[in-house]
């Protein structure tokens, strides 16, 4: 594993409500190195957007307050700045983009504008050679009649070209780390391919570290080196891509997994729901935040917050059934790995 | 099986201006036997939704009939038509969120159909739609609230118990799961599974999660620019398509498995699905498809059944494509 670009450590943001204070990131850590992809993955309200948008300064504060927590880029820490070395992170180093390119883009302005103006902001380039490179970099996304195209608004383009537009203006300066915020959920499984495709390319050519966060475990099996799997707003599992899909350890992972159609010709397994639904954050529970829905919660699930356990190389685990003491044995849960590291 | 909903010929056309016309669903013939779950996948746009509810008659027909049990329904519902087929036929809408009225109880939402169907005194209503409540997975006393008091999954089962508790016997599922997370999208499937084993539900699942589909699902047919290009027994379908275009969209879906997708080339194919106003000549497929052939620009391929030559106990299969005739 090289140096990495982005390390993140015990991350934690607060929401004022009406209702309360929501406790939406509960200590979060991961790093990711250049030329990798690390998936982020869990469901609606685990916390996955707003960790990102924290390290990106994009959550209003207030309501929103980063209690805890660094994320150190080339050796700065870039919680609650807004340059490094006279350079912007936002748009500069960091490019991201969001789920529904429809509504992310200004309707108001034309696509190729909308791209120069991150250039001319960030890069200081006149008008018309922003608005070249903007054109360039619509042909790097794979977007024909480029020179048209930029003259076009957004309601002129389908959901598949203006999420490659999306791309175009997150990597126009060069970032060396990509957001990718739930990046093909609204788009259909011909056009997702594509656009996979299309950032492993970028990817391969620019050596830019990817932040993926999906829900889809389809798509982190095509994309990620590394996954991080969040549930209620703290990481449960980490490791490789092939640890978590074939060494998972947490229940929530192997409950996530069972809870998905595999395409195995003969195979028919009955799907294993999920069920209840994630605890309420404005009053995050004393011990494991899954232990309400876990089929193998234990006493001390609901008494204590579990430690984070060591499994092998990069693969850790936040689950009490880790701890050396547990003798239980549970099918499935990766044991081996625990006895060997 | 005999069939208990008939497609013919239907066709479906939105005019949107002078000499403009939307070819939603043009000239679709599929039946779907009693008992059993047709899986309809496609992309956005290809006009599944307009097929699922011209079926049901929301949408009128603009030709091409559909008979329910050998009756043949009207061309264009009224107000009558609407009150004798909703206790037979249904519709599980996609969006849990605009499809359920927020100025109304939960239990006056559930219990609707049955106040208008059924005359049944209140406190009858009453204890039915708390039955149904805890059938779908929800409490009895939850009736009082509205649904924005609800998560996404939460109101899907409102949606399902408001569409079930006619007891009807077919029942139109458009993308009931694709606003879910995957946790309850399988919460979601098992208590259909179950409905459908108690009450012999038929179901048509329009979905584009082709994992989902082809879990859920007795018989897939698949969906392009409005016509279909394959239909076949889902697992027959999902692991040997035989269409160019059910290949690529096949092939397309990403697999839980990272190992397999390392092995697995990309199959992204150029381009996009194109507009239904002015739908090509010949196969609608032809612009994009990888094996095109000459015949495919001017020529439209019908849906014929696949004789296979080596393997006489094949399941039926239907294919519109000209690498096949």
């Amino acid at each position: 594993m090289s140096e990495p670009i982005l390390s993140v450590s015990d991350l934690a943001v607060e929401f004022d409500t009406y209702g309360g204070t929501v406790q939406a990131v509960r200590g979060v850590s991961f790093d990711v190195a250049p030329g990798k992809t690390l998936a982020i993955v869990g469901e609606s309200g685990c916390g996955k957007s707003v960790t990102v948008q924290s390290i990106m300064g994009l959550i209003p504060i207030p309501p929103g307050r980063i209690t805890a927590g660094t994320a150190m880029m080339n050796g700065v820490d870039i919680i609650g700045r807004k340059t490094i070395n006279g350079e912007d992170i936002r748009g500069g180093q960091i490019g991201m983009i969001f789920q529904d390119p429809m509504t992310s883009l200004n309707p108001t302005m034309n696509i190729g504008n909308q791209i120069a103006e991150t250039l001319i902001v960030h890069r200081g380039y006149s008008k018309r050679q922003a608005f070249n490179r903007a054109i360039e970099l619509l042909a790097l996304t794979k977007i024909p009649e480029p020179e048209k195209r930029a003259k076009q608004y957004p309601f002129e383009f389908s959901g598949g070209m203006l999420q490659r537009a999306m791309i175009a203006m997150a990597i126009a300066c060069e970032p060396q780390i990509l957001i990718a915020d739930e990046p093909t959920t609204a788009l259909d499984v011909t056009i997702q391919a594509q656009i996979l495709d299309l950032l492993a390319d970028l990817q391969r050519e620019t050596n830019m570290a990817i932040i993926l966060i999906t829900h889809d475990l389809g798509v982190v099996a095509r994309m990620a080196d590394e996954v991080l799997v969040m549930y209620a707003g703290q990481m449960v599992e980490h490791g490789y891509v092939d640890d978590i899909f074939y060494r998972s350890s947490h229940p929530y992972t192997m409950g996530l997994r069972a809870a998905m159609p595999t395409n195995k010709p003969g195979v028919d397994a009955r799907l294993t729901p999920i069920d209840g639904s994630p605890p309420d954050l404005f009053h995050p529970p004393a011990g494991c935040g899954y232990c309400a829905r876990c089929p193998h919660a234990m006493q001390i699930c609901v008494d204590n917050p579990p430690e984070t356990y060591i499994l092998g190389e990069r693969h850790e685990t936040r689950c009490w059934l880790h701890h050396p003491d547990n003798t239980t044995q549970i099918d499935g849960i990766n044991k081996a790995v625990r006895s060997g590291a | 099986m005999s069939n208990l909903v008939s497609i013919k010929n239907l066709v479906k056309y939105f005019d949107i201006g002078p000499n403009q016309r939307v070819h939603a669903v043009d000239d679709i013939s599929l039946d779907i036997g009693e008992r059993e779950i047709v899986g309809l996948v496609g992309e956005s746009g290809s006009g599944k939704s307009t097929l699922g509810k011209a079926v049901v008659g929301l949408h009128d027909k603009t030709s091409g009939s559909v008979s329910f049990k050998g009756e043949l329904l009207p061309q264009k519902y009224g107000p009558q038509d609407f009150q004798r087929h909703a206790t037979h036929m249904q519709m599980i809408f996609q969006d849990p969120y605009s499809s359920l009225n927020p100025r109304m109880t939960v239990g006056e939402i559930i219990g609707e159909g049955l106040r208008l169907h059924r005359q049944l005194p209140s406190a009858t209503v009453r204890d039915t739609v708390a039955e149904w409540l805890e059938r779908v997975g929800l409490e009895a006393d939850h009736m009082s609230r509205y649904p924005h008091e609800f998560s996404g999954g939460q109101r899907q089962r409102i949606g399902i118990a408001r569409a079930l508790i006619l007891e009807p016997e077919f029942v139109v599922c458009d993308e009931p799961i694709s606003a879910l997370d995957v946790s309850v999208q399988a919460q979601v499937v098992n208590l259909l599974d179950e409905l459908k084993k108690s009450m012999g539900l038929t179901l048509l699942f329009i979905a584009h999660d082709l994992s989902m589909v082809r879990y859920v699902s007795d018989r897939m047919a698949v969906m392009y620019l409005g016509s279909l290009v394959e239909v076949g027994t889902a697992n027959e379908l999902f692991f040997n398509p035989k269409h160019p275009y059910t290949q690529i969209l096949i092939g397309s879906n990403p697999e839980p498995d990272p190992q397999l997708e390392r092995q697995r080339p990309s199959t992204a194919i150029e381009g996009e699905i194109p507009s239904p106003v002015n739908v090509p000549a010949g196969c609608r497929f032809a612009n994009r498809c990888p094996k095109v052939m000459d015949i495919c620009h001017h020529t439209t391929p019908n849906l014929i059944s696949l004789v296979e030559v080596d393997n006489a106990d094949a399941a039926p299969r239907d294919v519109a494509c000209h690498l096949y005739t």
